[in-house]
This record gives structure tokens, sequence and C-alpha cells, in this order.
């Protein structure tokens, strides 16, 4: 008989057989995402059954590349809420600009299209010489996106209404170069970016920051995990850094939520008290 | 305990709806008097920058309306409203989570996502309302509620603004009910 969906048990035990395996740790993961997720993969790819899809994952070193790259949600944009972007844009990177040197983590950048954004807000503040732009992602495979910085055109024309909303004033078209159905991003919006994968759940801190950017990344972890993965952005930002998340995830429920500000009850950026 | 047991099997009425579907919500959320169910409507619709849906449809009833938040435990005499471009989870202890995952069906929210979750978390004590609408969403989410047990009602094609998704959802399933937009409001009051 072919099997048409996995159950929650099998689940929980590929994803500790994963742990134990390839050192991946998606058992934090909220469970009614992962499970939808899996389930996709297992059609999407054929199995006819559980041990199948089981021996595969754990014996197989190329397909747990796959595996991660599908689990993980990897929908992303360009100046994805514009009005975040223009807080940023108004109220944030005014402050950074003061300082002498800008470090901004991007803590599950993805595919990379919101680190780009934010490449272009600080070259159009200014500041680009003086930044550096750390992207990081659990995942290898979207990290060699952010790095080639190549993006299909038909997304770019509709990033650039984002742009425009998010308070652009230049002309969008003119920080990439358009080839068939793609488009290529400056190199000089990459040349202060550091690529690297780093796991929030098992990784530890690398630096110390005055904005780390992590959208909806949060929203995929149980209420432990959140905790800890706020924790250790708490350690990573300088006094008086800011916090940004994605729209629907919040601090105030976690312990480090006494201890930062918002700036603005509409969007999801906090700034450290001192 | 007798009263944390009563409160674990309250009954759940998933909502869902496109295009000519919010008049039909708001006219039901107008008549509703049941308090023992809880609500989550999984509206599509066109992403706004801030979601004013909760407070538009607050005004129009006596129950509290309110967006979905992640890791919220859904409570009865609440009607909780998918936010604009996530997609709606339900994990197993009965609380919400957030996707931003594809498009299912061209739609975010999708209704087969949070049909399905609650199909799988709540079975037989979930009813499914489908409502008007233009695209092939829902069908589906109503089917596993069906296989979980639980209830299916289509809105009335002939009363839906947009008959598309009614009309899918019946030729790919008999429901329990097919109602017209009036008669929802009193099914769900009628809910044990």
């Amino acid at each position: 008989m072919i099997q048409d969906e996995i159950a929650d048990e099998e689940v929980e035990l590929l994803l500790n057989d994963i742990v134990t395996t390839h050192g991946y740790d998606f058992t934090s993961y909220s469970t009614a995402s992962v499970k939808r997720r899996i389930n996709r993969l297992f059609i999407l790819d054929h199995f006819k059954d559980f041990e199948d899809f089981r021996k595969r994952v754990l014996h197989d070193k190329n397909y747990i590349r796959r595996f991660v790259q599908e689990i993980t949600v990897n929908v992303t944009e360009m100046f994805r809420d514009p009005l975040f972007y223009k807080l940023i844009r108004e109220q944030v990177l005014p402050v950074l600009a003061t300082y002498p040197f800008i470090r901004i983590w991007h803590a599950g950048c993805s595919t990379g299209e919101e680190v780009y954004s934010m490449a272009i807000l600080l070259k159009e503040a200014g500041v680009m010489h003086k930044s550096l732009l750390y992207a990081t992602d659990i995942n290898p495979g979207v990290l060699d996106q952010v790095t080639r910085g190549i993006y299909p055109l038909r997304s770019l024309r509709q990033f650039s209404e984002n742009y425009i909303l998010s308070g652009g004033k230049k002309d969008f078209s003119s920080y990439y170069t358009a080839k068939y159905d793609l488009a290529k991003l400056d190199d000089e919006l990459r040349s202060k970016m550091i690529v690297s994968t780093h796991n929030l759940v098992s990784d530890r801190s690398f630096n110390e920051f005055q904005l780390i950017i992590c959208r909806n990344v949060l929203i995929y972890f149980n209420k432990t995990l959140q905790d800890k993965v706020l924790d250790l952005f708490d350690n990573s930002l300088e006094p008086r850094g800011f916090l940004a998340l994605g729209s629907k995830e919040q601090i105030k429920f976690a312990s480090i939520g006494k201890k930062y500000e918002q700036l603005d009850p509409k969007e999801k950026v906090w700034r450290k008290l001192n | 305990m007798e009263k944390a047991k009563l409160k674990d099997d309250f009954p759940v009425v998933m909502v869902g709806g496109s295009a000519g579907s919010l008049e039909v919500v708001t006219a039901m959320l107008g008549e509703l008097s049941n308090t023992r169910v809880a609500i989550v409507l999984i509206i599509h619709r066109k992403g706004s920058i801030y979601s004013s849906l909760a407070d538009v449809l607050n005004v129009k009833t006596r129950a509290v309306v309110k967006e979905a938040e992640e890791k919220e435990f859904i409570r009865p005499g609440y009607v909780y409203i998918a936010p604009a471009d996530y997609h709606l989870l339900i994990e197993r202890d009965g609380s919400f989570s957030l996707d931003y995952s594809e498009k299912i069906n061209f739609s975010r929210p999708s209704i087969d996502v949070s049909f399905e979750c609650a199909a799988d978390v709540f079975g037989s004590r979930v009813t499914g309302i489908l409502l008007s609408g233009g695209n092939a969403d829902g069908v589906a989410g109503l089917k596993s509620i069906r296989r979980a047990g639980g209830k299916c009602i289509v809105q009335n094609p002939g009363s839906a603004l947009v008959s598309y998704m009614p009309m899918h959802a019946l030729s790919e399933l008999k429901p329990d009910k097919t109602l017209d937009s009036a008669e929802i409001a009193d099914y769900v009051n009628g809910i044990p």
C-alpha cells in the first residue's frame, strides 16, 4: 500500500534521527509547519513509504542538503513590508551613521533579498564604506544565491514598488543589470557582505552588532527556542543596539523583553536600553 | 478539573471565504450569540499594509474579534482572523502558528492549510464553512474535515456573490448542509 501521509510520530522519529546523523536540529521547530513541509517533500519526491524516505534522508549525503533546503521556508522579497524599511531609513540609519563603524547581522537571511535591500539603504545613506553586513542562514544552498545576487527580472520589477513605498527616491533599475529574464544586482551592493552558514539552534554569537535583523524566522520556532535565540541576539547586540523582527513577531513575552523599547508601535524594531 | 475538561471540548468553527465573503461573515457575526464555539476566519484579501479587518468586524458583533497571534491559544467565545499574507496553522496543543511559505491555490492565507490543521488537531469538533469566492481553495480542507469526522457546510452558490468556490466544493463533495448566507448565523448559533 502506498502511504499518503507522514504521521506525527514518524515526523518526531525522523527529526531525532537527523540530529544524531547530521547535526541539524529541527526538533524545536513548530510542529504543524514542519509536518506540512515534510509531507510536501515526501509527496514531491515520490517516496513509497516512510521507511523509504527515512533511509534516503539518513544515508544520502546529497539528499540531506535538499531536505534542509525544502524544510526551511525560503520565501522572501526585497523591501518586504516597505514601512518597516522606511523606519530603518528614517530612524535607525541616522543613529548608526554617527558611529565610526557599522556592523549589521541578517540572521536567517534566506536568498538575500532583504540583505540587498539593506545594502541599498546603506548606500543611499552614504555609509556603505564603513559598514559590514553579515548574512547568515542554516541552509548553504540559499547562501550561494546571496553571493550571486541574481534574481528573476519580474520579481525585481515587483520589488521596485516596495522600494518606492519604503521612501526610495532613485530609479530602482539603476541597481541592477537585466539580461534575458534575469537581473543581477550591482557588485558594489555585495562588496560589504560577509556570507556564511550559521545555525541559530546550535551556533553561538560570533560578534557584536549595532543592528540585528531576523525577520520571519522565529515564527517557525517553539517558545523555548524563540527565547534562546532572543537571548543569543541580546548577547550579540551592543548597548543601545537595534533588534528588528518580522511583522508578526514579538519580544514582549520573552525574558529580554524588558530590556528593550519599541521605536514605533506598528513596526517590530526595538532598541536596547542602557 | 471538570472545568478544564469542558474547556478542552469546545467546538471549533473554521470559516473560509474569498471574493464576496466579507459581507456574509459580517452578517453572520452580527447575529452571533453562541459563545461556546471558537471561530477562525480565513478570508482572502489583498495584503493591506496594516490589517484592520479585526477592527472593522469588531464593531459588528458582541464576540471579541482579533487577529490570531502566533503561540496564542485558541479559546471559545473568540473570533480569530488569519493575518494577511501568512498561513495560519494550529499546533497539537491548540495554539496558533504562522507560516510565510509559498502561496497555496494562489492564496496566503490558504483556507486549505488552516482547515487541514484544524481537522488534524480538533477532529470531529470542527465545522468547516466554505463561502463565496473565485478560486479552488478550501475544498481539500473540507475533505480533511470530513475525513476527521467533522461537519462540512457550503454556502449555497445561488446566494453567493461569486459562486465558483462553493460550486467547485459541491462538485467535489456532498456537504452536511448547503446554506443561504442568511442561514449561516442560525446554524452556528445552534452548534451545541
